[in-house]
């Protein structure tokens, strides 16, 4: 206590800061031990990036959302015992557009990229991705599937890859923590090469493929179009 | 209990129970055209025409209720469906019905009016390997994009070719139905495929008059892994035994791996050591008690959004599972733990451990079970949420191929486990759990039940485990390093996996990897009922029905 009072205002001089600054009876709850750290002069001086950094790096809202058997993994990682909430990343939002972060769990099929890629674009920005499993790096022990996208970067750009068939629940913490530490850092996620992209069909090159399907899709119906030939 | 009244044994069918397939070819005259011999039952080669009259007749009077799969497979001059047939009483009378079709020509006639699950079991045929059926109500692609080019499994399919998949928005599909132009009141409602209730990326399109649900049609293959073309491609002995555990996700991995143990060892004749098979019995069974509890986890997060008890206390338990089977596998959800002729190594050491561990959770189990009954069964709100809905009356849940909890919830007395027994479990003393509710709840219920069962089977398991002489302790039975069975070997072999009957269909050609390697997925035939159990109710009762189904859609899709 004696080295508290040292470094530190005792509540009462913290009070007594608070109520020249804010006026008469300022309630005592809106006191907080940060706020006594701060001592008299309850200001900080930052740069207003760095702070909002910090800000986004503790507090995430994920994106409630499983494709395969990595999502199970997921699942163990929000609830007890691994319970990712304690690291200020832990509120699962089941609609896109309240998410910062999309943990992709799972591997990736011609079918479902298009939807992947249609609920990334509805989270609203700063977003940032966490692709789990050897699924989304490069298909994992589907990657010769006819049917299968060789991973989540082909579709939407990836800032942490948690490697493993499934990742432990303590891989996907270090992910995450590893992601917070970079948001809080300010870094930024590489951007990736060559993407599938939605395109409407009638912005396709006319080839043979395009001309097959013509009397099946309209000319303003999003497609995404896959050339399995040059996957990695 | 059956709710079937004890009849005579049906046509070809000895006294001693076997089946008799002359009396049957008998019975079907001349559209048997040939028959062959497969390692589980005789296959009838029929005319592609007389697929329905054929089946109709086997299952009116032979009595085969019970369309098992559909296996559709491009040989070098045809193409071929095999119909596997069994029968809810009794499933080790079997019967392949093989109808091949021309190269040039790959029609047949379709099986849907005879069993309503050939519906989807031959949209998927069409759609992998190409045959058509004809007299089908709706032969479009399944689990493709209905844009995709070639059929995956023909032979001379190639994967490089570039594809084109489209988002579309979805069409109300009453709109013709109808034929009201003034009828304002049907609306199409997408769910999924990303939905917190559909359990993963289960894409469902229902259409709405005023509250009630007027058509449902589930849309799957958002995760289509291509399972068949990876397992066809790798080798028996050991590369294919990683993909079962991928299948039924759910923590159920060993009791998938034992669908390709027991089908592969079949059709090797590979004998697996006793002390090996207890091992898989118990394992497997702590398999399905943590399936089961996700289920019910899930299911209580659905009905009413229970995220803090009851989903925390099935993941809590699910944890000391996990740990006991990762003590004993090394992995905590993707086991690969089997091995043709045994298992990959002994219980670990010391044995003492490990047994102190699993007994502390079998001591606790009662008490954990008693304790989801009073948030659950007899818990007021979800009674009113479940009982008397989704409501799977027998006859149909036959007709569509229902097993496991989803047929044990109406009344059918059906468990591969006991009915077609493998392992050890005919040395073990337990129950085959049914209920006759025929809804939600019962199927809920029969999930909690079994749990109860599946901790008996482990006590006894780790009783013989623990007197066994440890000079006896073979894990492994020989088998060769490369497994080349006889060319043309066929065989379906099911397992009761989580969820119901897992089976696997596997062709060999002399190589080491199959010719044709298909999947039966449980949940592929349960989810076929979802329409009959949703149609006229509200879209909060179908989302109970689809958690009672409990699929998994890794199992759906493969
Ligand atoms: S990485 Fe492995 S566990 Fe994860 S989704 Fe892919 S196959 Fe499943």
């Amino acid at each position: 206590m004696s080295n508290d009072t040292e470094l530190h205002d005792t509540l009462e001089q913290a009070q007594s800061t608070q109520e020249a600054r804010m006026g008469e009876g300022v309630d005592e709850r809106f006191n907080s031990t940060l706020r006594q750290a701060f001592g008299h002069t309850p200001f900080i001086l930052t740069k207003f990036d760095k702070f909002m950094n910090w800000v986004r790096g503790s507090s995430m809202f994920m994106l409630l959302f499983g494709i395969a058997c990595c999502s199970i993994e997921m699942m163990h990682t929000y609830a007890v015992k691994h319970d990712l909430d304690r690291f200020g990343a832990g509120v699962p939002r089941a609609s896109p557009r309240q998410a910062d972060v999309i943990i992709v769990p799972g591997t990736i099929v011609s079918k479902f990229a298009p939807r992947l890629k249609r609920v990334y674009d509805q989270m609203p920005e700063p977003k940032f991705v966490v692709s789990m499993g050897s699924c989304t790096i490069s298909g994992g022990p589907f990657q010769e599937g006819y049917n299968v996208i060789k991973g989540a970067e082909e579709v939407i750009p990836v800032d942490i890859h948690v490697p493993g068939c499934p990742p432990r629940p303590e891989a996907l913490i270090y992910g995450v923590a590893k992601l917070q530490e970079r948001v809080a850092n300010g870094e930024t996620a590489p951007v990736t090469v060559k993407p599938y992209e939605l395109e409407e069909f009638g912005d396709l090159e006319q080839d043979e493929l395009v001309q097959q399907l013509a009397s099946e899709v309209d000319d303003d119906d999003l497609v995404m179009r896959f050339n399995w030939a040059d996957s990695p | 209990m059956s709710l079937e009244e004890p009849q005579a044994p049906d046509v070809g069918v000895t006294g001693e129970g076997d089946l008799d397939y002359d009396a049957l070819e008998d019975l079907l005259g001349d559209n048997v055209v040939d028959r062959e011999q497969h390692e589980n039952a005789e296959g009838f080669v029929i005319r592609p025409d007389e697929v329905e009259e054929t089946l109709s007749t086997l299952k009116e009077e032979a009595g085969f209720d019970h369309l098992s799969s559909v296996t559709a497979q491009e040989y070098q001059d045809r193409y071929e469906s095999i119909y596997h047939l069994k029968k809810f009483d009794d499933p080790t009378q079997e019967l392949s019905v093989v109808v091949p079709t021309a190269r040039d020509d790959p029609v047949s006639e379709s099986a849907a009016g005879v069993f309503d699950t050939a519906e989807w079991h031959e949209r998927e045929a069409y759609d992998l390997v190409g045959i058509e059926y004809e007299g089908h109500p709706d032969l479009r692609r399944i689990l493709l994009p209905e844009t995709w080019q070639g059929h995956p499994l023909s032979q001379d399919y190639n994967q490089d070719k570039p594809q084109i998949v489209p988002l579309r928005e979805h069409a109300n599909p009453m709109e013709e139905k109808t034929k009201i132009p003034d009828d304002p009141d049907t609306m199409f409602v997408n769910i999924g495929p990303h939905h917190p209730a559909t359990h993963g990326v289960l894409h469902v399109k229902t259409t709405l008059d005023g509250e009630q649900i007027a058509d449902l049609d589930p849309d799957i293959g958002y995760l289509h892994r291509c399972e068949e073309q990876m397992c066809q491609q790798s080798t028996y002995r050991h590369q294919i035994m990683p993909y079962p555990d991928r299948w039924d996700y759910i923590s159920a991995g060993i009791l998938n791996e034992w669908a390709y143990a027991r089908a592969a060892e079949d059709m090797a004749d590979i004998e697996v050591p006793e002390y090996a098979q207890v091992i898989r019995t118990m394992s497997a069974e702590l398999c399905r008690i943590a399936a089961h509890l996700l289920a019910v986890g899930t299911f209580a997060l659905d009905i009413y959004g229970d995220f803090t008890a009851i989903f925390m206390y099935a993941i809590r338990d699910r944890e000391v599972i996990q740990n006991i089977l990762e003590d004993l596998t090394g992995q905590r959800l993707m086991f690969n733990y089997m091995r043709l002729g045994g298992v990959a190594w002994d219980l670990p050491e010391p044995r003492e451990d490990f047994f102190e561990q699993t007994r502390d959770f079998l001591d606790e189990l009662p008490d954990r079970l008693e304790e989801y009954h009073n948030l659950l069964t007899s818990n007021e709100i979800f009674q009113m949420r479940v009982i008397d809905t989704g409501v799977l009356p027998p006859e149909q849940a036959k007709s569509f191929g229902a097993t496991g909890p989803v047929a044990r919830g109406s009344g059918i007395d059906y468990d591969l486990r006991r009915d077609d027994p493998y392992g050890y479990y005919d040395e073990l003393e337990w129950d085959v759990i049914t209920e006759d509710g025929c809804d939600n709840f019962s199927r809920a219920l029969v999930r909690l039940k079994e749990m109860e069962q599946s901790g008996r089977i482990i006590e006894q398991c780790l009783d013989l485990l623990e007197d066994w002489p440890e000079e006896d302790r073979e894990i492994q039975a020989n088998v060769p390093r490369t497994l080349k069975p006889e060319p043309d070997t066929e065989i379906y072999r099911a397992v009761e996996g989580a969820k119901g009957e897992l089976g696997i269909y596997m062709r060999s050609d002399g190589t080491d990897k199959p010719a044709r390697f298909k999947i039966r997925s449980p949940c592929f035939c349960n989810l076929q009922t979802l329409p009959v159990m949703s149609e006229g109710e509200y879209i909060p009762d179908m989302i109970a029905s689809l958690g009672s189904l409990d699929i998994v859609l890794g199992e759906v899709d493969r």
